[in-house]
C-alpha cells in the first residue's frame, strides 16, 4: 500500500493526538451521530432490508469463490466493448502503468475522481514524481489535497476539518493550484461548494485525461459503476478523452441484475439517501459520447492474500459504504488517522493488516483498536463479521513468533489505550449487549459445508473485551 | 499493452491458489421484493413527485399539449437566455420559448456547453422508489455531456410509459451497452460539516416535467 502511511505510529500512539484535539473530536462526533441516525432512518423505510444484505453477501461470497472466472469474463467484455485490460499485482506496478498510460497522451496533468484504490497505491505522488500533477476534484479530496493533508474518513475524507478551517485553506492555497478563492470568501458552506465549483471548472474543461476507480464492475456486461454526489464523478468519466479507470480485482458482480441489489443497499448505508444524486455506467468506449480510450487497470495489492484467509476474506465482500465507521465508539474517539491507511475504521482494522500484513507496528495493532462490541457488523449492508475477523488476526499477531514480542507490545497499548478510554468501551459493550440477542447463531442457508462455514460460530464475539483481555494478558 | 502478460498470469494464479480448498459458494438468494409500492399507476407516480421533491429537484406535472408552453415559462422563469438541443428532441417541446438554440452538431465544445444556460432533455426511465430519472443518451437525450454542463436541467418524463416503482423494475428495462446516467436531485454535496448544498458541479437546478396524455 502507499508510502504515505510507512512510519505510521501504531494505532495507541496516532490516537493519542486525536483524543487530544477538541476540534477533531467534535467534528467527528457530530458527523458521525447525524449519519447514523439518517442511515438508520433510510434503512427502515425498506422492509426486506435484512433480505437484501443477505442477498447481496451471497452475491459477493459467490463472486469471491469463482473470481478467476469472472475476472476473465470482465477482461473479455471490457476488451470487446473497446477497453483495453491491464493487471496490476501491487501498488507500484498500478502506479508505473497509469503513469505510462498518461505520458503515452502527452499530457501533464490529470484530473481525478474519488477512488480508494489509487489512494491505497499512492498514485498521486508517484504521479508527481513523473511530473505529472493529477488534480483531486472531490470536494472534501479538494480540501484534504489543498490542506496538505491525509482523509479520514471513507465518505466524507474532510471530516475532521470545520468549515472555519476549509475557508483558511481556500484561502491560502487555491492560487497555487490555479483558480484562486474569490474576494471576501466566507465559511457558509454554499459559498465555500461555490468557489470550489469555480476553481475546479476550468480543469474539467481542459482536461484530456480523467482517473477513476469504480464502485462495481459488471462481469457478464463489462460495465463499471460509478457513484456520487456531486458530479466531479461525471466530469471525469465524460469530459476527457482518456479515462483510466483503477479497479480493485474484488469489486466484480456477476450480472446486471445484481445491481438491483447493491444500488439498493450502498446509498442507503452510506449517505442515508434512497439513492445518491449521481450514478454512471458505462460499457467500454461509446463513439460520440465520452472518452475514446479506456483503459481498465484491474489491482490485486493484497487481495488474494486476504482471499487466501478463509476467515478473513469476508473483508473483500466490503463495498465502502462506510456505515461501520459511523457507529463505532474507536473511530470516534481515535479519528481516522489513526488506522494509519486509506481504510479507518472497522473495515480498516480488518483490511489494512490483511492486505499489507501485520508485519509492522501499526497494522500489528490494528486488530486490538476495537472493543468487539458488533456494532459493525449490525449495519454493514454485506454482513461482515467484523468482530470475528478481528479475534481472527489477533490470534494471529500472538501467533507471529520471532518479531512477535514486539507486536506483542503494541497489541497491548493497544488495548490499554482502550481501557483508559472507558467511554470508547463501555458504549460498545453497551451496545454489544443491547444488540447481541438480535444475531442468529446460525445464518441461514443450505448445509455446513457452505463456503462460508466458520460463520456457523456466534455472529458476535465469543467473549467481551475485558474478559478476553483479562484471559489472555493480564 | 503496458502490463506484460506475466502480470495477469500472476494475479489469477494467485487467485486460483488462494481458492484452491474454498468449498461451493452458497445459492444466491434473491427473495427480496421486486418493489415496495402497490401497484397503482397514481401511487407510483405520487411517490415519484414526492421523491423528486424531497432530493429538491422541481417537479411540475402537465399534458403533451401544454409541455411548450410549460418548458418556455421554466426556462424564462430560470433566465435561461440559451438552451442547448439534443438530437432527436422533439421540436415542438421548445415551441415556447425564443432562448438561442444550441445544436449539437457538429459537437459542442466543453467550453459552448459551459457557456450555454440550459439543457432539455428527455429521458429513459423514472424510479419512483428512489427519485430517480435515467438517461441512456437516447434520441432527445444526447451525449452524456449535454445534461451535464449547463447549469439548468429540464428534464422531461412520459409517465405512461416511462415510470417504474423500484429499482428491480428498472434494471431490465435498461441496456448495459449504453453509457447511462442516474440522476436523483441536482448535484449535492455534504462533505462541509455535514450540511447539505445544493449544486457542486453538476446543473445546480432540476427540473423534473411529468407529461400525462
Ligand atoms: S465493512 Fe460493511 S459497513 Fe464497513 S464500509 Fe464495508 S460494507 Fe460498509
Amino acid at each position: 500500500m502507499s508510502g504515505t502511511y510507512l512510519g505510521m505510529p501504531s494505532f495507541p500512539e496516532a490516537a493519542r493526538e486525536a483524543v487530544h484535539d477538541p476540534t477533531l473530536r467534535g467534528n467527528l462526533r457530530h458527523a458521525t451521530h447525524t449519519i447514523r441516525d439518517k442511515r438508520a432512518r433510510a434503512v427502515a423505510e425498506l422492509d426486506d432490508w435484512a433480505r437484501l444484505r443477505e442477498a447481496g453477501k451471497r452475491i459477493k461470497d459467490h463472486t469471491l469463490r469463482y473470481l478467476d472466472r469472472y475476472l476473465v469474463r470482465v477482461e473479455e467484455a471490457v476488451t470487446a466493448a473497446g477497453g483495453t485490460v491491464h493487471w496490476a499485482a501491487d501498488a507500484e506496478e498500478a502506479n508505473r502503468i497509469v503513469a505510462d498510460l498518461v505520458k503515452a497522451t502527452g499530457e501533464s496533468e490529470v484530473v481525478k475522481v474519488k477512488s480508494m484504490a489509487t489512494q491505497e497505491t499512492g498514485l498521486n505522488e508517484a504521479l508527481e514524481a513523473e511530473g505529472i500533477r493529477a488534480y483531486e476534484t472531490d470536494l472534501a479530496e479538494l480540501i484534504v489535497q489543498l490542506g496538505g493533508d491525509r482523509p479520514s474518513h471513507i465518505l466524507v475524507p474532510a471530516i475532521h476539518r470545520n468549515r472555519g478551517e476549509i475557508r483558511d485553506i481556500f484561502r491560502s492555497e487555491m492560487g497555487e493550484w490555479g483558480r484562486p478563492a474569490p474576494e471576501g470568501l466566507t465559511d457558509t458552506p454554499a459559498e465555500l461548494a461555490e468557489a470550489a465549483r469555480l476553481h475546479l471548472r476550468e480543469k474539467f474543461l481542459r482536461a484530456r485525461v480523467g482517473i477513476s476507480g469504480a464502485n462495481f464492475m459488471v462481469a457478464e456486461t463489462g460495465t463499471l459503476v460509478v457513484v456520487e454526489s456531486e458530479g466531479n464523478g461525471r466530469m471525469c468519466l465524460t469530459l476527457p478523452e482518456t479515462l483510466i479507470s483503477v479497479v480493485g480485482i474484488e469489486k466484480i458482480v456477476p450480472t446486471w441484475r445484481d445491481l438491483e441489489v447493491f444500488l439498493q443497499t450502498l446509498p442507503r448505508s452510506s449517505t442515508a439517501e434512497r439513492m445518491n444524486p449521481y450514478t454512471s455506467m458505462w460499457t467500454g468506449t461509446t463513439d460520440g459520447d465520452g472518452p475514446r480510450t479506456f483503459h481498465l487497470v484491474l489491482l490485486d495489492n493484497g487481495r488474494t492474500d486476504t482471499l487466501a484467509d478463509e476467515v478473513g476474506r469476508q473483508a473483500l465482500r466490503c463495498i465502502r459504504c462506510s456505515a461501520c465507521l459511523n457507529v463505532c465508539p474507536v473511530y470516534e474517539r481515535a479519528g481516522g488517522h489513526a488506522y494509519g491507511s486509506v481504510y479507518p475504521g472497522p473495515i480498516g482494522a480488518i483490511l489494512s493488516p490483511q492486505l499489507r500484513g501485520t508485519g509492522s507496528e501499526i497494522d500489528a495493532s490494528l486488530p486490538y483498536a476495537s472493543s468487539l462490541c458488533g456494532a459493525c457488523y449490525e449495519v454493514c449492508p454485506v454482513a461482515i463479521d467484523i468482530p470475528e475477523v478481528l479475534v481472527h488476526l489477533r490470534e494471529k499477531v500472538a501467533d507471529q513468533g520471532g518479531k512477535g514480542h514486539r507486536l506483542e507490545g503494541v497489541a497491548m497499548r493497544t488495548a490499554t489505550w482502550l481501557l483508559d478510554h472507558p467511554a470508547a468501551l463501555n458504549a460498545g459493550e453497551r451496545l454489544a449487549s443491547r444488540t447481541r440477542k438480535l444475531h442468529p447463531k446460525r445464518l441461514p442457508g443450505p448445509g455446513a459445508r457452505e463456503w462460508t462455514n466458520s460463520r456457523d460460530l456466534p455472529a458476535m464475539p465469543p467473549e467481551p473485551f475485558r474478559d478476553w483481555w483479562k484471559k489472555n494478558h493480564a | 499493452m503496458t502490463s506484460p502478460s506475466s502480470s495477469r498470469d500472476r494475479v489469477l494464479g494467485r487467485v486460483r491458489r488462494a481458492l484452491a480448498e474454498a468449498p461451493e459458494a452458497p445459492e444466491v438468494t434473491r427473495d427480496y421484493l421486486v418493489t415496495h409500492t402497490p401497484d397503482d399507476p397514481a401511487t407510483v407516480l405520487d411517490l415519484l413527485h414526492e421523491n423528486l421533491v424531497d432530493y429538491r429537484a422541481g417537479v411540475h406535472r402537465g399534458t403533451r399539449q401544454g409541455l411548450p408552453s410549460l418548458i418556455g415559462r421554466l426556462l424564462a422563469d430560470h433566465g435561461a437566455r440559451s438552451v442547448v438541443v439534443p438530437p432527436g428532441l422533439p421540436g415542438a417541446w421548445l415551441a415556447g420559448s425564443d432562448a438561442r438554440r444550441r445544436y449539437d452538431d457538429p459537437p459542442l465544445t466543453p467550453a459552448e456547453l459551459d457557456s450555454a444556460d440550459a439543457v432539455v432533455t428527455g429521458c429513459a426511465l423514472a424510479v419512483a422508489e428512489t427519485g430517480t430519472v435515467v438517461l441512456d443518451a437516447g434520441p432527445g437525450q444526447g451525449r452524456r455531456a449535454l445534461t451535464l454542463v449547463p447549469d439548468l436541467h429540464i428534464c422531461v418524463v412520459d409517465v405512461l410509459g416511462q415510470v417504474v416503482a423500484s429499482l428491480p423494475q428498472a434494471l431490465p428495462r435498461l441496456d448495459p451497452t449504453r453509457p447511462t446516467t442516474w440522476i436523483s436531485g441536482p448535484s449535492a454535496t455534504s462533505d462541509i460539516e455535514l450540511d447539505r448544498v445544493e449544486g457542486v458541479h453538476g446543473p445546480r437546478t432540476l427540473e423534473v416535467v411529468l407529461v400525462a396524455d
